[in-house]
């Protein structure tokens, strides 16, 4: 994801002279690079000073330029919060903010490097638009989206590195603020973002295997969330899995949760999430997951169908 | 730096009288005002406003109120430059009315939001690179207050700033040495000094009384821009109503009816 996010905003930086890259001493590996020496002005590297990283983008946002400001999620975020409110939010201004690495996938880094409680943190912020793209081909799509609005900051949540394209086959074009249908059945849907799109998919090869027929959903746009989407697929389907690399509070199943009691709908909705603690265990990604039941065979496992 | 040559110390001087006199005049309508930090940096906004800032063909100077607290004293300044309307004044702070203690983002005449302490500078130093990567030749004027030059985020920037040579960014230090809990050189002595420190960050720096403008004219006529610039006003907190100079309790208060008449008669007395 790291390598194409480079890619697409460099062709965006070559079409577009508003496009600007305002990073926290990110590693110059990579093609970022390639924007850097393109566009030595409109690139800025800021150094372990996250704060400024947002000041300074807001700043070139009042200035007419699209900043699209990068580092590692939990300092991207985080570290300076106030400024994301201030700066980018409260003055509605079209800066993105590029949080890489989300989740829990820096999985040996500690619980300083993982991300659980982004999302929930961006969505309520007014103003903010919040995307998760759940591959390469759908982050360009999110990307462009980002590059062309007029107005108003993003939070994106992108993963690491070596994500499969998913969505190649998708029934579904990526359409901002529209929950995207991969594929369609009518017995289960699993609608899940980012990066956990993987083990979405793998989860409803299982479920097809059991004769289930199976839609599967990306929620790219976490905020604003399609509201009507969400309820339609609530209609559609008898039993709804929510998988989020993310805990509870603010996550798109308690938002799920949410619309089928307004909408009072009988589906049953299983939500798989992290927990509300901190991580204090090292190992694969997969050892974190499965600590927090959040792995594939923990999901296969407590699923009931 | 050049100074506008319609710039005249005089007319300065009855206007920043006329500011704090208006002010004190609204602080009769209003509980929440911060006075005192208006009339610390009313001649350096003021020699903002008519001595420096430049309006261009196509282009025009941009000034921060980063101190956004003190934002009174720019809402009549922005009003006298037909910005605002007496209305909008006359309505500050009041339901139906558009302004409130701190600037917002959209009002005519406010080039940013600011309220929170810090935010600033790095909004200065991003809007002074725009200029900067689009050729312009404007300049980013901001004023801060010496409470936000404790805060991290804008030491950050002003290391950004002198990474990318903004030699159009000046920064005002409204340095009244005051703040809430008290005298800044008691609360917080290594603080200083302050003009070694921001040197230190390869900016051009100096002290001038923030009060007396002729001194700062005579000096800023001297400065050559050849990085960013911070020009340390050294102020009174409350200047001009001698029971409110350098005392904390009038960062916020608004005086009583009292209090009033007399800073009104007093007001004049201090400024002839």
């Amino acid at each position: 994801m790291r390598n194409k996010f480079a890619d697409v905003i460099y062709q965006q930086g070559k079409i577009d002279e508003r496009i600007c890259v305002v990073v926290s001493d990110i590693s110059p590996a990579g093609s970022i690079e390639k924007f850097r020496k393109k566009f030595p002005n409109r690139f800025i590297n800021c150094g372990v000073a996250e704060q400024s990283m947002i000041g300074i983008a807001s700043g070139l946002a009042l200035e007419g330029f699209r900043p699209f400001c990068y580092t590692i999620a939990t300092f991207a975020l985080y570290r300076p919060f106030e400024m994301v409110r201030v700066d980018m939010c409260y003055q509605n201004l079209p800066v993105t903010v590029v949080g890489m690495g989300s989740g829990i996938i820096y999985s040996t880094l500690g619980g300083t490097h993982h991300t659980i409680e982004d999302v929930s943190i961006a969505s309520s912020l007014p103003n903010m638009t919040v995307l998760a793209p759940c591959d390469p081909d759908e982050m360009k799509l999110a990307t462009e989206w980002c590059a062309k609005r007029t107005k108003g900051p993003v939070y994106m949540r992108l993963g690491k590195v070596g994500e499969p394209i998913l969505t190649k086959n998708s029934i579904e074009k990526f359409k901002f603020g529209k929950i995207r249908y991969l594929q369609k059945g009518n017995d289960v849907a699993i609608i899940t973002y980012g990066t956990f799109m993987n083990t979405a998919i793998k989860l409803s090869k299982y479920l097809e295997e059991k004769k289930k027929k199976v839609s599967v959903i990306s929620c790219h746009t976490l905020k604003p969330l399609d509201y009507f989407g969400i309820k339609k697929m609530l209609n559609d389907h008898d039993n709804i899995i929510v998988l989020e690399e993310h805990v509870l509070h603010g996550g798109l199943g308690m938002q799920i949760r949410n619309i089928s009691s307004i909408e009072k709908s009988r589906s049953r909705i299983q939500h798989f999430h992290l927990k509300d603690k901190f991580i204090h265990t090292y190992g694969s990604y997969e050892n974190l997951l499965d600590s927090h039941e959040l792995s594939y065979s923990k999901i296969i496992r407590n699923l009931k169908l | 730096m050049l100074i506008n040559k319609e710039f005249s110390l005089s007319k300065s001087a009855n206007r920043c009288f006329s500011y704090r006199k208006r002010i004190l005049e609204i602080s009769q309508t209003v509980s929440a005002l911060h006075a005192a930090g208006a009339f610390s940096c009313a001649e350096i906004i003021d020699l903002i406003y008519y001595g420096l800032k430049k309006e261009y063909k196509n282009y025009s100077d941009i000034f921060i109120m980063s101190k956004g607290h003190s934002c009174i004293i720019q809402y009549l300044i922005l009003n006298d430059l037909g910005f605002l309307t007496k209305k909008d004044i006359d309505s500050y702070c009041k339901s139906r009315g558009k302004l409130g203690c701190h600037p917002d983002y959209g009002t005519p005449g406010i080039q940013a939001s600011t309220g929170s302490l810090g935010h600033g500078m790095g909004l200065a130093v991003g809007i002074a690179h725009g200029f900067k990567i689009k050729k312009k030749k404007s300049k980013v004027f901001l004023i801060i207050s010496d409470g936000e030059l404790q805060e991290g985020s804008t030491w950050e920037c002003m290391m950004m700033a002198a990474n990318l040579k903004l030699d159009n960014l000046v920064c005002f230090l409204d340095h009244n040495g005051s703040q809430s809990f008290g005298k800044t050189k008691e609360t917080h002595p290594m603080f200083y000094p302050i003009e070694m420190k921001v040197k230190g960050f390869n900016w051009n720096s100096y002290s001038v009384n923030g009060h007396n403008t002729k001194s700062m004219v005579q000096l800023l006529k001297k400065i050559k821009l050849n990085k960013p610039t911070m020009i340390i006003g050294n102020t009174v907190k409350g200047k001009g109503v001698s029971f409110m100079e350098h005392k904390p309790i009038w960062h916020y208060r608004s005086p009583n009816k009292d209090e009033y008449n007399f800073a009104i008669n007093n007001l004049k007395k201090v400024i002839k």
